[in-house]
């Protein structure tokens, strides 16, 4: 078990968080509604990162769970030690991005994510036809919901011109800036799909 | 702009409206039925100009700067165009907007890097409403004497997780069995009731990536309603009326068996009550059926 | 003229192993008004002692410094010779020069001048030192029990028994507590009622105890040895001086709805009652906010079928007021009820009970007459679980503590259901198990092994109700975090023991501390649990924080022992190291201008005023007073003093900068 303490330091550092609070009770499991398709349920997860243990930190960088954590905020509710998990999550899933590690069972649901901050990158507005798109190019489900978007075009629900923002160089400006944050995500990903 | 002098709200000022992208896109039923509404008690909304995506979930899950920028975006926009309250029907977008302006609030270096992003100056004082503080603030004084068609139902209110959670910094309503959207049916003439679901997720953003998980959460509180003799399920977030509206097939075949309760928002069924037809309040743009007009 | 010895301790090594103490003695010998100096290995002891002694007899000593440890430690050691010797033993300092000086440095000559500086400066404050004499108070031998539970009973007949009067007070119609309330206690399973009724009867008729029950107390003054209570005796309507217990009046009350305090609500009461039964005195009161009479003017249908004509409607509240030597509080604690959780439903689901409710459905003389029975419907239920640490251990709610005694009672509950439902199935969500006590850890391993409760580590996220049923979903953490859903009958939660109702409002009218939960403070957390910082007034029992039986007893007879102690003597001694108001001749009679700040500020309400009159009796100017029983010699009042009026005597405000310039003016 090799001990590596800046790990710790370095997620409160960036989110305030002591994860030594938690005392192992179990109640942000309980009440998790994704728990039984999670790999690590959260009070294990909590308990992974307690231990200081590099390789379950890189465990918990290549697992399911952070990505499929909706932050519903049940857990921190609940939490006796009022413990933020879901911005535990949030500063996971940017690590995890960052170094590549993200899972390979989760790649869809972060192939959305991408997807859809492409849209907003480049309209300000998100354009669900571009967001289907997008996701549609990066994972490959070309016939996913195909019988929906008519339904959908039927009742009115899918606008087939996308909303702009006038100040799209403002909205590229925040992305721009925004790169250089040590947690972003590397360049290639914020390319056009 | 709203005539401050004359107005019934003691020209407070500009009162902001932020639609968010699906308000304008895949959920343009509820915009039509909140401003409806507004126009049906006087209620002058005016859009934020210009105003940009908050990122919802995919910013704060991939990056927590680009996150606080985007909606901080928001947020200036909104002070620079002289309002000092916002409406903000949708849940997530609400959440979000609330969220930041918190989170900037408490930490000075955090805000100035932030407003150094987004090149505005920013000083975090907006009243940030959701539809239900709006109806309560502007609709319910007159919505019992106003409601002439009553929408007598039994419902099931769903708020969903982002309307009363962080509840210490969005301080809205009560955490667990939150009653302000059961109130506001009953004066509607609706007949709100106790169920165990109203604030478990729907499965948010999976609707497209994980929609076996949006089955199987929308499809328990689907279940949860109906077992309770709900006739419709009320809601007052665009993602949840989709996952529980617009993935009802998949919900069936999750539950194996056909459930036909609708989902409207709270707007469509106060709009409904004080006499807006179908029509106006967007209700053919239910996937599933409802015919109370 | 002073005449000042000093001596010197080697304290074996600890001194001189990095002071020269031959060389400190050589000095001190030198400085002004020293008379005599020398230096010796052990001055504790009895050599060294006799040393100081005979120095003070031949050579007249009028002071004494001793260089050497802690005055924590030897003070009273080196007082005691000196006045053996005959010096009043106020005129005795000492130096520290362990824990100040050889303890803390490096053998060096640096350490030695400080050593020697350290003695300058004693030697100049006892030039400035008079003689004193220990303060006397008299004692009122009569002690008030606030609170008439487990703990106030068994203090009460502890200090009954040694022959000293007792006063309870109990603001309930009958004397019990909780403990009345319990069906079995852990870890005997003995019947509560049944160990606790013969106390209960015990305390009623002992000759040296007077009860007062459905009584408060209302004011306090006064300090040890001499407080005065004014207590409330609430108006009870019945005359028990004529009452006989017969039960009449109750069973006729046409008021039969009212929800029982004693049965936690489970149960239902009549308007003229008794709590229980086997209630202490078995005599009546009328509840006046649910009686018809009292609210509608009607009914008085008690009085008609009264034998002895006991119901008198319509008295007041009496008020009497008893001169006490010391309080002892033993005023219980409460539980929090289920409507504290919102996510346990907010107290809606009349099948999520707490403990205390539990105990009355166990306990044989309940509503339920000891089966397990669900509130809503009667039915028993099957499967029940229970929740450790609801409430407890948990800083979101603002409870961060632990209620010490919920995984005892849960187990033991869970081993009651069981023996009372064969085939049922109880579980317990636990955080962990605390069973500290004696044989406490074997019940609960009797509760798992031999009784088969189903123990799941974990917390539960929440608990609604379908269908009649509770669902209650948590999570196993000795299993990976695994969510666990169980379909219960019943959902029993181990509320957090808090501060019983009126705690801070009590507190405050006797000037006791108390905690941010409202909890009691004691004294000093390890080696004062009995007393407060006020003077007189001791605690004992869940009052001062949540615990079981066993403890409260034993504190209920330490506060006991200290009560007898203090009775012991017909008068109080106290040390002397008080605030004095100065007084000179008239016209002046003091410096103090009566601003009275030095009131304001006292902590321990030590200060009074006192009225000085001319020879016809009119009062020419009223002036501060410090009371000696209660001053307790912190100083406060002379640094707010802007007329230098008050003082600490032995250690003056002369002593003090005496001290600074020895050490400043070298």
């Amino acid at each position: 078990m090799r001990i590596d303490q800046n790990s710790i330091q370095e997620l409160q550092q960036n989110t305030g968080i002591n994860v030594n609070r938690c005392y192992q009770c179990g109640k942000c499991t309980a009440g998790c509604l994704l728990a039984d398709e999670m790999d690590y349920p959260p009070s294990l997860l909590m308990h992974m990162l307690q231990t200081k243990d590099e390789e379950l930190m890189q465990t918990l960088l290549h697992s399911k769970t952070i990505w499929l954590c909706v932050s519903c905020q049940n857990c921190v509710t609940r939490c006796p030690m009022s413990i933020d998990i879901p911005q535990i999550m949030d500063y996971l899933r940017e690590k995890s991005a960052e170094e590549h590690k993200i899972n390979p069972k989760s790649r869809d649901i972060v192939a959305f994510h991408r997807a859809f901050l492409d849209s907003i990158k480049y309209t300000g507005r998100l354009y669900e036809i571009g967001l289907v798109a997008g996701y549609k190019a990066r994972t490959f489900h070309l016939t996913q919901d195909v019988m929906l978007a008519p339904k959908m075009y039927s009742h009115g629900k899918l606008p087939l011109v996308p909303e702009m923002v006038k100040d799209k160089k403002g909205i590229k400006d925040i992305f721009r800036k925004t790169k250089n944050n040590p947690l972003n995500s590397p360049q290639e990903d914020l390319q056009q799909p | 702009m709203q005539d401050t002098q004359n107005s019934p709200f003691g020209g407070k000022g500009v009162i902001g409206f932020y639609p968010g992208c699906s308000l304008k896109g895949s959920s343009s039923d509820y915009s039509e039925s909140v401003l409806a509404v507004a126009k049906a008690f006087d209620l002058e909304l005016t859009e934020i100009t210009d105003w940009n995506c908050c990122g919802a979930t995919a910013a704060h899950n991939m990056n927590k700067e680009l996150a606080l920028s985007l909606s901080a975006r928001i947020l200036a926009l909104a002070e620079k165009q002289g309002m000092e309250e916002v409406v903000v029907p949708c849940a997530a977008c609400y959440n979000r907007l609330t969220v930041v302006q918190h989170e900037l609030n408490k930490d000075a270096e955090l805000k100035q890097r932030v407003v150094d992003i987004i090149e505005m100056p920013m000083s975090g004082n907006l009243q940030i409403l959701n539809v239900m503080q709006m109806i309560d603030k502007y609709v319910a004084p007159r919505l019992e004497e106003k409601a002439i068609t009553p929408f007598a139902h039994k419902v099931a209110c769903y708020y969903g997780c982002l309307l009363v959670r962080p509840h210490d910094i969005l301080k809205f309503d009560r955490l667990e069995d939150p009653q302000s959207m059961d109130i506001l049916m009953k004066k509607s003439g609706a007949q709100p009731l106790d169920w165990a679901f109203k604030t478990e997720c729907c499965g948010a953003g999976f609707s497209v990536s994980r929609t076996d998980v949006v089955a199987k959460l929308s499809g328990n509180i689907v279940k949860d309603a109906a077992d309770r003799g709900a006739e419709a399920i009320i809601v007052a977030c665009p993602m949840c009326q989709s996952n529980l509206d617009m993935r009802r097939p998949q919900i069936n075949e999750y539950l194996r068996e056909n459930i036909n309760i609708p989902v409207l928002y709270i707007t469509q069924a106060i709009g409904l009550a004080v006499g807006l037809s179908a029509k106006e309040v967007g209700l053919k743009k239910l996937f599933v059926p409802a015919q109370f007009a | 003229m002073s005449k000042i010895g000093v001596f010197i301790c080697h304290c074996g090594e600890n001194i001189s192993a990095t002071v020269d103490c031959e060389k400190v003695a050589a000095e001190a010998g030198k400085m002004d008004g020293v008379e005599f100096a020398t230096d010796y290995k052990y001055m504790c002891s009895d050599p060294g002692q006799t040393l100081i002694k005979k120095a003070i007899k031949e050579k007249g000593l009028t002071g004494v410094v001793v260089g050497a440890c802690s005055p924590r430690m030897h003070e009273p050691t080196f007082r005691k010779a000196c006045s053996e010797a005959g010096l009043n033993s106020y005129m005795c300092e000492m130096s520290n020069l362990r824990e100040h000086c050889s303890w803390v440095h490096e053998k060096s000559e640096e350490t030695t001048d400080k050593a020697v500086d350290l003695v300058r400066m004693l030697v100049e404050k006892v030039k400035n030192n008079k003689p004193l004499n220990a303060i006397k108070v008299p004692i009122t031998r009569k002690a008030l029990v606030i609170g008439g539970g487990i703990a106030g009973i068994q203090a009460a007949l502890d200090i009954a028994n040694a022959g000293q009067q007792v006063i309870m007070v109990e603001k309930d119609p009958s004397i019990g507590g909780h403990m009345s309330q319990l069906s079995e206690t852990f870890p005997t399973l003995d019947c509560s009622q049944c160990i606790l009724t013969p106390r209960m009867v015990e305390v009623a008729q002992h000759p040296n105890i007077t009860l007062y029950t459905y009584a408060e107390l209302e004011h306090l003054d006064g300090f040890i040895g001499n407080f005065k209570a004014t207590i409330r005796l609430k108006a009870k309507s019945v005359d028990y001086s004529l009452c006989t217990g017969c039960g009449e009046c109750m069973t006729k009350c046409p008021s039969k709805k009212i929800p029982s305090e004693f049965n936690e609500g489970l149960g239902k009461r009549t308007a003229i009652y008794t709590p229980f039964p086997q209630a202490v005195p078995n005599k009546p009161v009328i509840d006046r906010l649910n009686c018809t009479y009292y609210q509608k003017g009607k009914c008085k249908v008690c009085q008609k079928v009264c034998p002895t004509g006991a119901i008198q409607y319509d008295l007041p509240d009496q008020f009497i007021t008893e001169d006490i030597g010391a309080v002892v509080i033993a005023t219980g604690f409460n539980v929090l009820n289920t409507d504290f959780f919102p996510e346990y439903g907010y107290g809606k689901y009349p099948d999520v009970i707490n403990g205390l409710q539990f105990e009355r459905l166990a306990s044989a003389s309940g509503p339920t007459l000891g089966e397990i029975r669900r509130p809503s419907d009667g039915k028993i239920p099957q499967k029940i679980v229970f929740i450790a640490c609801s409430g407890s251990r948990d800083p979101a709610k603002g409870l961060p503590y632990c209620s010490k005694i919920c995984c005892m009672y849960t187990a033991k509950h869970a081993m009651l259901y069981q023996h009372k439902v064969h085939e049922g199935e109880s579980y317990v969500f636990y955080m962990d198990i605390r069973a500290g006590g004696k044989n406490y850890e074997e019940f609960v391993r009797r509760a798992i092994e031999d009784d088969g409760v189903n123990y799941i580590r974990g917390r539960v996220a929440r608990v609604y109700e379908k269908d009649g049923k509770l669902i209650v979903k948590g999570a196993d953490t000795l299993l990976g975090s695994k969510q666990v859903e169980i379909e219960a009958d019943m959902v029993v939660l181990a509320t957090a023991g808090v501060a019983s109702p009126g705690a801070e409002e009590l507190a405050q009218k006797m000037h006791v501390s108390y905690d941010a939960y409202k909890f009691f403070s004691e004294a000093h957390p390890k080696l004062k649990p009995v007393e407060t910082n006020t003077a007189g007034i001791f605690l004992c029992g869940a009052c001062q924080a949540p615990k079981d039986i066993p403890e409260t007893v034993g504190m209920a007879s330490g506060a006991a022992a200290k009560v007898i102690g203090l009775f012991s003597n017909s008068e109080l001694t106290r040390e002397p190291l008080i605030a004095v108001v100065n007084r000179s001749a008239p016209p002046v009679f003091s410096t103090c201008v009566g601003c009275f700040m030095c009131q304001t500020a006292c902590p321990y309400n030590a200060i009074e005023r006192e009225e000085i009159k001319n020879r016809n009796g009119e009062v020419i100017k009223t002036i501060a007073k410090v009371n000696p029983g209660l001053c307790q010699g912190c100083g406060t009042c002379v640094a707010f003093c802007r007329s230098k009026a008050i003082d600490i005597q032995g250690y003056s405000n002369e002593q003090m900068f005496a001290e600074v310039m020895a050490l400043l003016n070298v």
